[in-house]
């Protein structure tokens, strides 16, 4: 903090301008002129909550995108096709057990597995061939989509989540205050929320696990230098496959959480598919962190899209993602 | 000229048979065949394959695999219905053909270039994320804007202009129409890579940080080589949306998108026939593997076909035809080099070493 403020005096003020702007937008009762000037507080603030929620479950998609690019430079774009399997499989078991929590566990254990053996018979044969690899992700995304079409047909399913995080909170903050002096406070579904603190815990896990723990030290160690870490008498084949495991284990989980917050149908691969890379792209690729950062600017980008420009949404995250590259190649955290 | 006369004469004799077989088959093939084999099978795959070929020059003469070469070509059939006339009642600003066709094309490969200065700094695998971003995001455009693009529903009634008293939506001259093109952009293809700049391109595939040494602006060289590719692909994407007569998402979606891919990958990206092949080899399968299995089955079969050459032929059905010929004329003699020195030039495996 100290380093930072040092280094970057003016970026520290602006940042922090930016903060105690937002926060009094936030918590403040609004003024007549600006409500004229951008609209009800409402519309704003849920706008915001919404993106923040988004981002979470688009870090929860990436993460694992990127986590196995990290390691492994393999582009994963069967990503997509494993959040929507996830989906499906948790959404079953969920109605078979009648426990929205043992979908969300069975989505996350299912697919992991399917990712490690796609490592273990795909992927370890054509090790250090990207674009081999890249073109049987696409063949493999090909053929399960379709096969999920064929057992799921074209339906829209939707979870029903757990009875304690149905309905909507009432939040601390004062939406507007009415003539006859009545306060009314802003409400905003459970679930939603629930699945923005899901995603930080996900994300304080996924650090932790890698900056804490003896394999997560050899994984940021692969992603530094693969074949020093191999050289060094670690079994690198069992890091690949357990890091192809909670890469794709994500996947399905946030296919769980995603379709909760949504609803599962074909064609949600292709949009989950296309968040994972913008979000790496933006954030850089191989970085969690990045992953957070980018995914926070994208689902933020991608509300404030559909509340105030509806039908140019896309075209916002297309501006960021070629201002990034335009900048920032690599990426906003990413390594040259 | 007067110097080397007879090329015409020289190809004839010495050259291979294919060399003037294959153009006489093409050109008979409309008086052999029914209106289904001449447009559905003979002109759909032409222009699929031109529209692969721009994949093909990029990818195998670039070393980018691009994945919005499709994109580029619905944005000039979109650009067609806009400038030019539709039935539908929105936009349609009736250009006559000549003005609309030129005008599409131009503005879709400048739209290619775009593409092209976005991941140009950017190299190996990231080109290909980059430009399915790209092709993802303008699927979710045209299905949003209604304004522009007509949203969900799209554009329908283009059709191709009559000229010269003939109406080019008719069979035979259709195909006639998508050979030419399509054979001309094969012979710019080919004459381009041996020009300088289709080898300083090559170059750049094999060593950009080398050739950026040499004092070659590598990224103006790539932009250009999005640029020419996307001329290419809008050419063909006019002849689409000619041969559908409509244009929607649904034209410009992820699974077009990768069917492109699928095409040049298996017809082999290391010589600009390949993508032909590849085309045919897909629209064969797509119209006749329905008799097989089920027709909604479609994408599992293609799925497991392009799974099966990317796994066991990453030349493609060109590669293997190389392979076999190899084994025939070396009667079972040969070593791996030999059949690696016979494919020709560096593989496009090699593109991703950055």
């Amino acid at each position: 903090m100290h380093r930072f403020l040092n280094k970057h005096p003016t970026w520290a003020v602006l940042i922090l301008l930016a903060t105690s702007i937002l926060a009094w937008l936030v918590f403040s009762v609004w003024p007549a002129w600006l409500v004229d000037l951008i609209g009800r507080k409402k519309t704003l603030v849920n706008t915001l909550i919404n993106g923040l929620t988004l981002g979470g479950l688009y870090f929860l998609v990436a993460s694992g995108f990127t986590l196995i690019f990290g390691l492994m430079r393999n582009v994963n774009l069967a990503h997509g096709t494993m959040y929507l399997l996830g989906a499906y499989i948790g959404y079953e078991v969920a109605e078979f057990s009648n426990n929205w929590f043992l979908g969300l566990i069975a989505a996350f254990i299912a697919v992991g597995l399917g990712g490690m053996l796609m490592q273990l018979l795909v992927f370890r044969r054509m090790e250090g061939d990207d674009l081999r690899q890249t073109l049987v992700t696409i063949a493999i995304s090909i053929i399960a989509a379709d096969l999920m079409l064929a057992i799921w047909t074209g339906t829209t399913y939707q979870f029903t989540p757990p009875e304690w995080l149905f309905g909507s909170v009432t939040l601390p903050i004062v939406s507007v205050i009415k003539s006859s002096g009545e306060v009314v406070y802003l409400k905003y579904p459970s679930y939603r929320l629930a699945v923005l603190i899901l995603s930080v815990i996900a994300g304080i896990a996924l650090w932790l696990f890698l900056n804490k723990t003896r394999v997560g030290m050899m994984i940021r160690a692969g992603v530094d230098d693969r074949d020093m870490l191999s050289a060094s008498g670690v079994n690198i084949q069992l890091v690949f496959m357990l890091v192809f495991g909670i890469g794709a284990g994500l996947a399905g989980l946030a296919g769980v959480v995603g379709g909760t917050a949504l609803s599962i149908a074909p064609g949600e691969d292709i949009r989950y598919l296309l968040a994972s890379l913008v979000v790496v792209i933006v954030g850089g690729l191989g970085s969690i962190t990045g992953a957070a950062i980018g995914a926070l600017i994208i689902g933020l980008a991608e509300q404030f899209g559909l509340a105030y420009f509806p039908t140019y949404g896309v075209v916002i995250t297309f501006l960021i993602m070629v201002m990034v590259l335009a900048i920032r190649p690599q990426g906003i955290m990413g390594k040259r | 000229m007067k110097n080397r006369p007879g090329i015409l004469e020289q190809l004839l004799v010495k050259g291979p048979p294919s060399l003037w077989l294959l153009p006489a088959f093409l050109l008979l093939y409309p008086a052999m065949s029914s209106d289904f084999f001449t447009v559905q099978i003979g002109a759909y795959s032409l222009i699929l394959g031109t529209i692969s070929l721009s994949l093909m020059m990029l990818a195998g003469y670039g070393g980018m695999v691009s994945l919005a070469q499709l994109t580029v070509a619905g944005l000039a059939g979109y650009l067609m219905a806009i400038f030019g006339e539709n039935s539908v009642g929105v936009m349609g600003f009736g250009w006559p053909w000549w003005i609309t066709s030129v005008w599409a094309i131009l503005l879709a490969a400048i739209f290619s270039a775009f593409v092209g200065a976005v991941s140009v700094r950017t190299e190996g695998i990231y080109t290909i994320m980059i430009t399915l971003a790209i092709a993802v995001a303008f699927y979710f455009l045209v299905r949003q804007n209604y304004i522009l693009f007509n949203g969900w529903t799209g554009y329908a009634g283009i059709e191709p202009p009559t000229v010269l008293g003939i109406y080019w939506r008719d069979p035979v001259p259709f195909y006639y129409l998508s050979l030419a093109v399509a054979a001309l952009f094969y012979w710019a293809v080919v004459y381009c890579s041996r020009s300088t700049f289709g080898l300083s391109l090559q170059a750049i595939r094999d060593n950009p940080r080398r050739m950026h040494a040499l004092g070659y602006n590598v990224a103006l060289h790539r932009v250009t080589a999005y640029f020419l590719s996307g001329l290419v692909a809008a050419t063909a994407g006019v002849l689409l949306v000619w041969f559908n007569g409509r244009i929607s998402p649904g034209s410009v979606s992820v699974g077009v998108v990768i069917d492109i891919l699928v095409i040049a990958v298996l017809g082999g990206l290391r010589h600009p026939i390949g993508p032909f092949i590849g085309a045919i080899a897909f629209v064969l399968l797509e119209n006749f593997a329905i008799d097989l299995i089920d027709r909604e089955r479609f994408n599992t079969v293609i799925g497991l076909v392009f799974l099966l050459v990317v796994l066991y032929s990453p030349d493609g059905l060109l590669g293997l035809w190389g392979k076999l010929r190899t084994r025939i004329t070396h009667s079972g003699k040969t070593g791996p080099s030999e059949i690696r020195g016979e494919t020709g030039s560096k593989s496009v495996d090699s593109i991703e070493s950055s």
